[in-house]
């Protein structure tokens, strides 16, 4: 029999990982939607992995949820858009990681069980196994509590799906070591670290049909204010990170490695 | 009054595992500094004297979750003994390693608690209340927080404290009973490289980071991947060093360009990458762009060996810089370390 999965990535939208971040009263980012942002990258690992699977599985499906203002979102679909085929649910909320996990987890969750035919006795829930701003590893795992799902994988790097609807599973753990699971079958939350997919180049025609139902599930896109749960900020502040840099020129390479291999031994 | 419970857990040793005992250390610390009641509780397929020896005099209650599925590292029998340990202990305040397995489960057992969880805690300080040091945007914005929520779980990071070192009493353990649910994953194993091919140490004391430049066309105009491996790799046997990488070089094995065999994304060092921890660091052929400079947050040293003397080390990101040939300088690095062996 046909395995058919029906596949929900969770992503949030991060500040491009060139800009220079600055963090404001709130707290919040200085300029904070001004900033060019991107999907976040463990999750983006997550939505290419999800479409090589659905891909491999006819009758599966692919959504892509995700919380951020609307405007930003929008801005983040005209390239996300044209990577895979995906069904998108949007969430209109505040961006940023100084928001609780728990209370975004809700929403994420809320948006979910709400999306119409998905099946949940085939639902895999993927996300980035952290965000790029909280990067707590919290949001992904509760939201596959609320949603009542018994087996969780994060760290992940690679699925494979057997036959008969069991999948293998490789885990990140220390030391650069992978644990290797087998689950019984779907649905189960999958936290992606980076796969082993490359980015998807950029393809006009799936960006056309995904915008056919991007824009409109922008525009019905539910508000949501997130709750703080008792969440205070007592300081935020950049590290102090300038190093006084000693510049070494026209040092010969035997002198070099001589200072190396010294302080190496320091 | 809080009550502090330390989650630990065996590492494959069958002992509690470092970062458990680390753990337990600001348990201590804390429990003294609230004037709040401590309990440790243990996850763990059996529990042998060894465990009990390493929390060894401590003031504290000893609970301890025991059952054969607990011997690996998985989330749904994982859940069920932490949950059950956090509420016979009436944890209000619940410290744990940051580890996989952890981090894998406890926010959502602090979920079923009604709690809220914190993870990647580096510093903990108590005043009125306790606060909680982490960082935000991949270590580029560093918060203190506090919660007045409860139960309130903080993961902390390995490697920020001196691990507990028990002495003294044995305690009398409590065992906690509680329901193993229905188990639908079989864990497998451990895949890992063999012993003399693994480049991922996270106790050495130097952090090697390898940069695309190695796989670049040299001054002959030729790439020379493969002197760059045996230069690497001889490297890391002399100084039992552990490798890291950009992301620019271990993302080439995706796009069909030359690339070093041993190195994969586990060695991706910075904001897509790992945070690692080491007294030292030596980058070589990288450009030390910010996004994998991040990575480099808690390496306390810092050196780069680089061609171009605008490279982001040299703008205040390394104490410091050679501007050379990595090839030649690494070649007779590695010769200087054999003679030393």
């Amino acid at each position: 029999m046909a395995n058919v999965f029906h596949i929900v990535v969770c992503s949030g939208i991060v500040p491009d990982p060139l800009q220079t971040l600055e963090p404001a009263p709130g707290p919040t980012l200085k300029n904070e939607m001004m900033l060019p942002a991107v999907l976040d990258p463990w999750a983006a690992s997550a939505l290419y992995e999800g479409a090589t699977l659905v891909a491999k599985h006819p009758g599966s499906k692919l959504w892509l949820v995700s919380l951020g203002p609307k405007a930003k979102l929008q801005q983040v679909m005209m390239t996300v858009g044209q990577k895979v085929p995906f069904d998108f649910v949007a969430v209109d909320g505040p961006l940023g990681g100084f928001t609780d996990a728990a209370s975004t987890a809700n929403a994420l969750a809320e948006a979910i069980t709400a999306i119409p035919g998905l099946d949940r006795t085939k639902l895999l829930l993927f996300g980035g196994w952290e965000s790029a701003s909280r990067g707590a590893g919290v949001t992904l795992q509760l939201a596959g509590e609320l949603l009542g799902i018994g087996d969780q994988f994060q760290g992940v790097d690679e699925i494979t799906v057997a036959e008969d609807g069991s999948f293998q599973v490789l885990e990140r753990i220390e030391g650069g070591r992978h644990q290797q699971s087998q689950c019984q079958a779907a649905p189960a939350v999958l936290g992606w670290a980076t796969g082993s997919l490359p980015e998807p180049r950029n393809s006009p025609q799936v960006g056309m049909a995904n915008m056919r139902g991007i824009m409109p599930a922008l525009q019905k896109a539910k508000s949501v204010k997130l709750d703080a749960n008792g969440l205070t900020y007592a300081s935020v502040s950049l590290p102090k990170q300038q190093r006084e840099t000693r510049l070494v020129r026209d040092l010969a390479p035997d002198e070099i490695a001589r200072e190396i291999v010294q302080w190496m031994a320091e | 009054m809080e009550n502090i419970l330390v989650l630990t857990h065996v590492d494959e040793s069958g002992a509690l595992s470092r970062a458990s005992l680390e753990a337990v250390a600001a348990g201590v610390e804390l429990t003294s500094a609230l004037g709040a009641t401590l309990a440790v509780g243990v996850v763990a397929a059996n529990l042998s004297a060894d465990i009990t020896a390493q929390v060894a005099g401590l003031n504290a209650r000893v609970l301890a979750a025991t059952s054969p599925e607990l011997a690996e590292p998985r989330f749904a029998s994982d859940a069920a003994a932490c949950e059950a340990l956090c509420r016979a202990a009436a944890a209000t305040i619940v410290f744990a390693p940051g580890s996989s397995r952890f981090t894998r489960v406890l926010p959502a057992v602090a979920h079923r608690l009604g709690g809220v969880t914190d993870t990647h805690i580096t510093t903990l300080t108590n005043g009125a209340q306790v606060e909680a040091t982490r960082w935000f945007y991949r270590q580029r914005v560093e918060a203190v927080i506090t919660r007045t929520a409860r139960p309130w779980f903080l993961l902390l990071d390995a490697g920020t404290r001196t691990p507990y070192e028990g002495s003294g009493a044995t305690p009398v353990v409590e065992a906690v009973v509680f329901t193993m649910p229905a188990l639908r994953t079989k864990v497998l194993g451990i895949k890992a490289p063999k012993q003399d091919e693994q480049t991922i140490r996270p106790d050495a004391k130097l952090l090697f980071v390898a940069g695309a430049g190695w796989t670049k066309k040299q001054a002959d105009g030729q790439v020379h991947a493969t002197d760059a491996e045996a230069l690497i790799l001889g490297f890391l046997r002399n100084a039992d060093a552990s490798l890291g990488s950009s992301k620019s070089l271990v993302d080439q094995s995706g796009e069909n360009q030359s690339v070093l065999n041993f190195m994969t994304h586990l060695n991706q060092i910075g904001q897509t990458g790992a945070t690692p921890r080491h007294a030292k660091g030596l980058s070589t052929c990288c450009h030390g762009e910010e996004p994998h400079v991040v990575g480099w947050r808690f390496v306390n040293e810092r050196r780069a060996i680089n061609l171009d003397a605008n490279c982001g080390w040299a703008r205040g990101k390394a104490d410091v810089v050679y501007i050379a040939d990595a090839f030649a300088v690494m070649a007779r690095v590695n010769a200087l370390l054999a003679e030393k062996k």
